[in-house]
Order: C-alpha cells, then sequence, then structure tokens
C-alpha cells in the first residue's frame, strides 16, 4: 500500500483477551498435531 | 483500472470487514490460520483410505479418487476463483471455503452411510476441494496489506497452516474411526463430525478477519525511501500478470522446487530403508515412520523460518538458497550413497525445509514483482505449478524407482537417478530464478492521475517503479 500519510496510532481497547482467545483457539490444535508428530519422530532415535 | 470494491453492504462484504482504529493485526494471522489448519487436512485423507476401501470393497485407486480430485479442484477454484476472491474480499471468501469444505464432509457423510461412493468423490472432491482453492488463497492479500514489513513472515504463519492442518487431523481422524468403528457407518460417523467441527471452527476465521483501512500503516513504519529494484511500488493486474515473464519463471521456479521436494516426499520412508538395508545399521519400519513424521516436521518449520528469513535477506536470494543448495544437497545424498546415515538425514530435512520455504515465499515474492492489488488472485494461478508438479514428482520417482529395480539395482542405486533428476530440475528452477527481473512498465495500471481510473482494490495508488526500463537487467539490484 502507498498511503500518502501514515495513520496516527489511536487510542482505541486493547482486546488483549480477543487475541488471547484466538491464539489458543488455532494454537491449542496445533500444538496437539505437533505433539503427536514429536511421538512418532521419537521412534527415529529410539529403534 | 477496474475497481474491486463491492458496493453492497452484506455481511459478508468488504467493506463491512475495515477494520475500527486500533484493530491489532496480529488478530489476524489466527484468523487465517483457523482457515489453512482445517483445510490442510486435504493431506490426512491416507487415514480414512483403508476403512473406505474395506468398507466399500474399493481398490486403492479408487480410494485415492476423492483426494486427487480435491487437489486438482484445490488448483482450479484457486487459478479461477482468484479474482473473484480479490473483489469480494476475505470474509466472503472464507465465508466459502468453510461452506465448501464442511459441506463436502457432510456429503462424504452420507455417501458413507448409503454406501453410494460417488458421493464422497464429489463431496469431499469436488465440492470440498473448491472450499479448499478458496481457502487457500483468502487470506494471503489480506495479510500482506496487514504486513506490509513482514509480508513473508505473514504469509509463512499462514501457509505453516496448511502444513499443519494434516498434523492435527491425521491423529485426530484416526482416533475418531476407532472411536466410531471402521465400518460404513462409522466412516458416516466420523465424516459428520469432522464437518460440523471444522465448521465452528473455521468459523473464527470468518468473523474475525478484517481489512486495514485506508491508508493504514503499521505504527512507527514508513515505507523504505530507498526503492529496492526487485520490490515494486507499482501495480500489476492479475490479467497482466500472466503475460509476463516474471510470472511463467515464478511458475517454474515453484514447479521445480515442488517436484524436487516431493522426490523426497513421496518415497521417504521405503528410500531410508532400502538406503541402509545393506549397512550394518538398516532402518526399521517404526524408525522409517519417524524419519518421514521428522521430514513432515521440517517441511512445516521452513515455511515459517525460511518465508520470515526472505523479508531481510530478499525473495530472489531466499529462492536461491532454496534451489542452488538443495541441488547441492541433492548431489551429496548421491554422492554419498549408504556411508554416512547422518549425512542423508540432514540433507533431506533441509531439502524439505526448502520444499516447504518454497511454498510461503511465493506469495511475498509476487507481491514484490506485481504489487497488492491482486496478489492473491495472481497467487491462485500460480498454484498451478504446484497441482503440475504434484503429479509430476510422484511420477518421475515411482517411475525410476520401478525401472531401477527392474534392472536388478539395490540400495541406494534404486534411488541414484531420481537423485539426479531431482538436482537436475533444481537447476533449472535455479536459472529461472535467475532470469526474473523487475516487471516492465507496460504492465503497470495506470495510476489515477494517468488515466482518471478509480483507486485499485486496497487504496493503494498505483505508482511507477524507478527502474521502467528493467526487463533487461541493467537496473536491477537484487534484493
Amino acid at each position: 500500500m502507498a498511503p500518502s500519510s501514515a495513520s496516527p496510532e489511536p487510542t482505541a481497547p486493547r482486546r488483549t483477551w480477543l487475541a488471547v482467545l484466538v491464539w489458543l483457539w488455532v494454537g491449542a490444535p496445533f500444538a496437539y498435531g505437533v505433539y503427536e508428530l514429536a511421538l512418532k519422530v521419537a521412534q527415529l532415535f529410539n529403534d | 483500472m477496474k475497481s474491486a470494491q463491492v458496493p453492497d453492504g452484506g455481511l459478508l462484504s468488504r467493506s463491512r470487514t475495515v477494520a475500527p482504529a486500533g484493530w491489532s493485526r496480529w488478530l489476524v494471522p489466527p484468523a487465517a490460520l483457523s482457515i489453512h489448519l482445517s483445510i490442510g487436512q486435504a493431506y490426512a485423507w491416507s487415514v480414512f483410505k483403508p476403512a473406505v476401501e474395506k468398507a466399500l470393497d474399493l481398490s486403492g485407486t479408487a480410494s485415492a479418487l476423492p483426494f486427487q480430485l480435491a487437489i486438482v479442484m484445490l488448483g482450479l477454484s484457486a487459478a479461477f476463483g482468484g479474482t473473484l476472491v480479490e473483489r469480494k474480499g476475505p470474509r466472503w471468501a472464507m465465508a466459502v471455503s468453510l461452506l465448501c469444505f464442511s459441506s463436502g464432509f457432510l456429503l462424504s457423510a452420507l455417501g458413507a452411510a448409503t454406501e453410494q461412493f460417488w458421493l464422497i468423490v464429489l463431496g469431499y472432491g469436488f465440492v470440498g476441494g473448491i472450499g479448499l482453492g478458496i481457502g487457500y488463497i483468502s487470506p494471503v492479500s489480506t495479510l500482506i496489506k496487514w504486513f506490509p514489513d513482514r509480508p513473508g513472515l505473514a504469509t509463512g504463519i499462514a501457509i505453516m497452516g496448511f502444513g499443519g492442518g494434516a498434523l492435527i487431523a491425521s491423529p485426530w481422524s484416526s482416533q475418531m474411526l476407532e472411536s466410531f468403528g471402521d465400518d460404513s457407518s462409522g466412516i458416516a460417523g466420523a465424516f459428520l463430525v469432522h464437518g460440523l467441527v471444522y465448521a465452528v471452527f473455521m468459523a473464527l476465521g470468518v468473523l474475525l478477519v478484517r481489512v486495514p483501512a485506508d491508508g493504514w500503516r503499521p505504527p512507527n513504519w514508513t515505507p523504505p525511501t530507498e526503492q529496492r529494484a526487485m520490490v515494486t511500488t507499482a501495480q500489476v493486474s492479475a490479467k497482466n500478470a500472466l503475460r509476463t515473464p516474471q510470472f511463467w519463471c515464478l511458475w517454474i521456479v515453484l514447479c521445480m522446487n515442488v517436484t524436487a521436494g516431493i522426490g523426497i516426499l513421496e518415497k521417504a520412508a521405503p528410500m531410508i530403508r532400502d538406503f541402509f538395508s545393506g549397512t550394518s545399521t538398516p532402518v526399521s519400519v517404526s524408525a522409517a515412520a519417524g524419519f518421514v513424521a521428522l521430514l513432515s516436521l521440517t517441511n512445516m518449520g521452513g515455511r515459517l523460518a525460511w518465508s520470515a528469513a526472505s523479508d531481510t535477506i530478499g525473495r530472489k536470494n531466499i529462492y536461491r538458497l532454496y534451489l542452488g543448495a538443495g541441488a547441492l544437497l541433492y548431489l551429496l545424498i548421491a554422492t554419498v550413497g549408504d556411508s554416512s546415515k547422518p549425512i542423508f538425514i540432514l540433507s533431506a530435512l533441509v531439502i524439505l525445509s526448502f520444499y516447504g520455504g518454497g511454498f510461503s515465499t511465493a506469495p511475498a515474492y509476487l507481491k514484490d514483482l506485481f504489487g497488492t492489488y491482486q496478489v492473491g488472485a495472481i497467487h491462485g494461478r500460480l498454484l498451478t505449478a504446484w497441482s503440475t508438479a504434484g503429479v509430476l514428482g510422484p511420477l518421475i520417482v515411482n517411475w525410476v524407482a520401478d525401472t531401477q529395480e527392474a534392472a536388478g539395482r539395490s540400495g541406494p542405486g534404486l534411488y541414484s537417478l531420481s537423485l539426479y533428476i531431482m538436482m537436475g530440475l533444481l537447476v533449472v528452477g535455479f536459472v529461472a530464478n535467475e532470469c526474473i527481473r523487475p516487471v516492465h512498465s507496460r504492465y503497470h495500471e495506470p495510476a489515477p492521475s494517468d488515466a482518471g481510473a478509480e483507486a485499485p482494490a486496497e487504496t493503494e495508488t498505483p505508482t511507477e517503479t524507478k527502474e521502467t526500463e528493467a526487463d533487461d537487467g541493467s537496473q536491477q539490484r537484487l534484493s
């Protein structure tokens, strides 16, 4: 984007709770997937 | 330039998704991830294959049909739906993706319950495949506009999610089949739950996604004053992009990089077992499965790490690394053979990280070359390279392995020719990358003052690059 001037940073609600919620929403199943994968990876070194 | 604004006030329209003041851009990646983590399930279709074959008395070839059609539809819908996605906006695209992907599972559930395989093909393959293609490109353009300072990082997060989707779905679907049973009613139940759960999960993306307001910039960030030759400030439409040599060079780059990556991914488990079968330390079946899992992990990690690194190193340079170092690593595996297991494993891991990085860096490369105006639509068209590579890669590797086996070879000898072919493909990609120059100004959209046209989709004003005659490379400085 090529705006002519930068918009000033507004003083709006920070929505921290929303950020935590939505990152948990996607982060929890992702962590589950990575954990299950890590269990499989361990087989490479156990044999 | 035609305006990409949608005048209607529907809930899904672009105009209703403009972010309010103070909206954090870090809320946008989770919206993208909710879509990509879901549609990435496609690569876990193999979990359903044995159960579907048994329940519906199908061959392995037939049971692969829903997945194959889904991947074909991914490419087609991304290529032909890209312009519509740009015009209607990310919320509309995510909603379409949700509806198609979820109803694809519901149709498949009906197909499994009634033992009508064609309904599974239609549902999962055709309808669900449209959801894959539209969903894949839905957040790309929006993320690039929210992260003009780190486009590689932003698209890397989303496209890493596509890799992560299979990691989640694979164990989850397996557990569900164990719970419901692997007969037709059990499969129907599993499909039904998948459809409903994915609908809820993807709804977050639909509700959360926002486009930046006109003129928005990240706080404390100003566009670099020194123009980088390979980063344009002009805008190129999707239609015009197809007419440029740059698009087709990048198409070759992506196709070659993906084909070479699939060369390892497709045969990873049998390859590592065959490679070291004649040594004192052969690889067991479970260790080979662990190797495949490790490849998946580096494939996913590469999507984020390399794409983020490209923001600093430059897109052309990072593809030099993927293709040049990738070719050397293939050479290393071919020459070292079965004499060093660590070299084989490490080389394969790095190659797979390059494979992932090639996917996730492509949108930012497109943005650098063609601007942000219709980058999502251009990305959709570029994904036909992926579809081509998806056919080409396995075809080459399987054909070579079969012919080498028929010729009586064993161990590393089974794969040597494949490795050299993959190396050659990467060299072709490397040359294509070297041919990429800034896009000639005749393909640029006219600035409003030039043609009295409306502003492009996202309010950016197209401006000319400083390298208007750069097709010959005379003014090129590598970024």
